[in-house]
């Protein structure tokens, strides 16, 4: 009796160990940012994140100013989540609303396939089909602006935002469907003055995953984006998102440099940042799984 | 630390076995194993490398090389933490590099392989043929961001460089920027085969490569002719040999210690007749001797 007791806690603990890794990895990462990041604040201060230039290899002076590398993020969220709201909330309507099961079944395979698309194949065909065809369209000089990076990020965004975004459409309950039909609602009145508004939170926390998934995005942004460092609000202007900083840079910066901290601090930065999309997307989530 | 605890390991067993220190990751080290010797660094030099490393492979079936790029600041960190044998660099090691690499106890010997011109390219719809290096410096450091500034046609100019993480990009600034800092809005490219299929497709774009990449694009791009001084020097082996095309630089490998076993035979293949006859064949320049 006491030896299976015993032995039920060893396995008790050994499961709770192996349920709690992601938690101290978690945990983990951010003691480590934490401390490769903290000498920056006695040198060179941490108000000179606060800038407007990032020139951080210079022979006069290294400016680590990270607002540039903000609005670029930036930006190329707000572009990658206005061009993949309207397609992957009304794709997952269609889907759960107004396709067949045929239908369904043929779709559901191909979206799995588009989230499971390495991000750097992705960043080679925006190389080589979508930064030019953007170029020609917009009659632009180049083609390697924040839009292109924009719509491959859409791309990665769209499954994201589908799957949850149907399966919280499938589960509104059907009696609110048939009382609207009963009231001699349209099929199309009904999907979308009283399915679609009842799933809403479950689609906002789709779209919020989405745009954290866009907003970690790094290879494909690297490629198609031309990485220059300027604060602007055009579409069609280069930019540099913090996750490509970090990545081009990362490899050549001296260890325990300013630079090496200041990119820690960008990191700690996109940590935060996602973290915050997560919770307040899981707190969404639940709430709409309670009503 | 545990590679650099095996490195050593093995290196004892293999000079109690063979004659030779080797440096290999196996357990038993026989004279007749295959040896692997990493070479990591510069992407200006990966073709160079890899070219050498086959002709030294088919030679010497018993050495195995490894070649990786990412840049001479990669290459550094990787020969400072003891996971690669050689670097490859195109640039000097940094001071800052020294003083970490002698609290590791770690001893860069530095070796000149061959010498390598940058080739300031653009597209061949461009008029312009020539500029000279202020010109240069001043389309760079964002002082002119228009054709017309340097007597071409009214077209912005599109800045391209590469990452801040090449050996390319700090020589460039040193040698052509004089040192003052890039345009905010240069395009930082994360590989010189991104700059050239840009400036391939983009009318009004600037771009710098090493000059074997040049040569390789051939057609789809134009090298410009630059002046320095008066003189206009278009790039060719012959005008970066004779010093006369100002933006060239030797190009390095450097090795911990003096190099022995494997690592010597490689180095001393690359200073011989065939590996410098491979130097001139994948569009880099011989060092003189």
């Amino acid at each position: 009796m006491r030896i299976s007791g015993l032995k039920e806690n060893v396995v008790r603990l050994a499961f709770l160990g192996t349920a709690s890794i992601s938690i101290i990895i978690v945990m983990l990462i951010f003691v480590f940012l934490g401390k490769e990041a903290f000498p920056f604040m006695k040198n060179p201060g941490l108000s000179q994140l606060l800038g407007s230039r990032w020139a951080p290899v210079s022979f006069i002076k290294e400016v680590y100013g990270i607002y540039p590398l903000l609005t670029g993020s930036l930006l190329i969220t707000i572009l990658a989540t206005l061009i993949s709201v309207p397609i992957g909330v009304c794709g997952a309507v269609y889907i759960s609303e107004i396709a067949g099961n045929a239908e369904r079944e043929f779709f559901k395979p191909f979206i799995e396939i588009l989230a499971g698309i390495p991000s750097v194949v992705l960043g080679f065909f925006g190389l080589v089909t979508v930064a030019p065809l953007v170029k020609r369209i917009f009659n632009l000089p180049s083609g390697l602006t924040a839009l292109t990076g924009a719509l491959l990020l859409a791309l990665m965004a769209i499954p994201t935002i589908i799957t949850i975004s149907e399966d919280a459409i499938r589960s509104v309950p059907r009696s609110f469907k048939e009382a609207s039909l009963a009231l001699g609602a349209s099929r199309l009145q009904t999907t979308w003055r009283v399915t679609v508004p009842a799933a809403l939170s479950g689609i906002i926390a789709a779209i919020m995953l989405g745009m954290g998934r866009v907003i970690g995005e790094t290879m494909a942004v690297l490629m198609v984006t031309g990485n220059a460092a300027v604060i602007t609000m055009s579409p069609f202007e280069s930019v540099r998102t913090m996750t490509a900083t970090i990545a081009a840079e990362m490899g050549e910066v001296p260890f325990g440099s300013a630079h090496y901290s200041a990119l820690f601090w960008i990191g700690i930065i996109l940590l935060v940042v996602t973290f915050a999309l997560n919770m307040v997307a899981m707190r969404v989530l639940k709430r709409y799984r309670m009503s | 630390m545990n590679t650099a605890k095996k490195t050593f390991m093995a290196s004892i067993m293999a000079v109690s076995f063979a004659f030779s220190p080797v440096f290999m990751s196996g357990k038993d080290a026989g004279a007749q194993e295959t040896q692997y010797v990493t070479i990591k660094g510069s992407d200006t030099m990966v073709h160079l490398v890899s070219a050498w490393a086959e002709a030294f492979m088919t030679a010497h079936p018993d050495v195995e090389i490894s070649v990786t790029g990412g840049g001479s600041g990669t290459g550094f960190a990787a020969l400072l933490n003891k996971t690669t044998d050689i670097c490859a660099a195109s640039r000097q090691i940094k001071d800052q590099e020294l003083k970490l690499a002698s609290e590791k106890n770690i001893n860069p010997k530095e070796i000149v392989v061959a010498r390598d011109g940058i080739a300031v390219v653009v597209n061949p719809a461009n008029p312009l043929n020539s500029l000279s290096i202020e010109q240069l410096g001043k389309i760079y450091t964002g002082a002119y961001t228009n054709w017309k500034q340097v007597g071409g046609p009214d077209a912005e100019i599109m800045v391209l460089s590469r990452e801040s993480s090449s050996g390319t990009y700090v020589f460039f600034q040193e040698h052509v920027l004089k040192m003052k800092d890039y345009t905010p809005k240069a395009r930082l490219m994360p590989a010189t085969s991104s700059i050239i299929q840009t400036v391939e497709t983009d009318k009004w774009a600037i771009g710098y490569v090493g000059l074997g990449y040049a040569v390789e694009a051939g057609s789809k791009i134009k090298a410009l002719s630059v002046s320095d001084g008066g003189k206009t020097v278009a790039p060719s082996e012959a005008t970066v040999k004779s010093g006369e095309y100002s933006i060239s630089r030797p190009l390095y490998l450097y090795t911990n210690g003096e190099p022995t076993g494997a690592i010597k035979r490689i180095i001393d293949f690359c200073l011989g007749s065939e590996g410098q006859k491979i130097v001139r064949e994948t569009g880099y320049i011989t060092v003189s001797n």
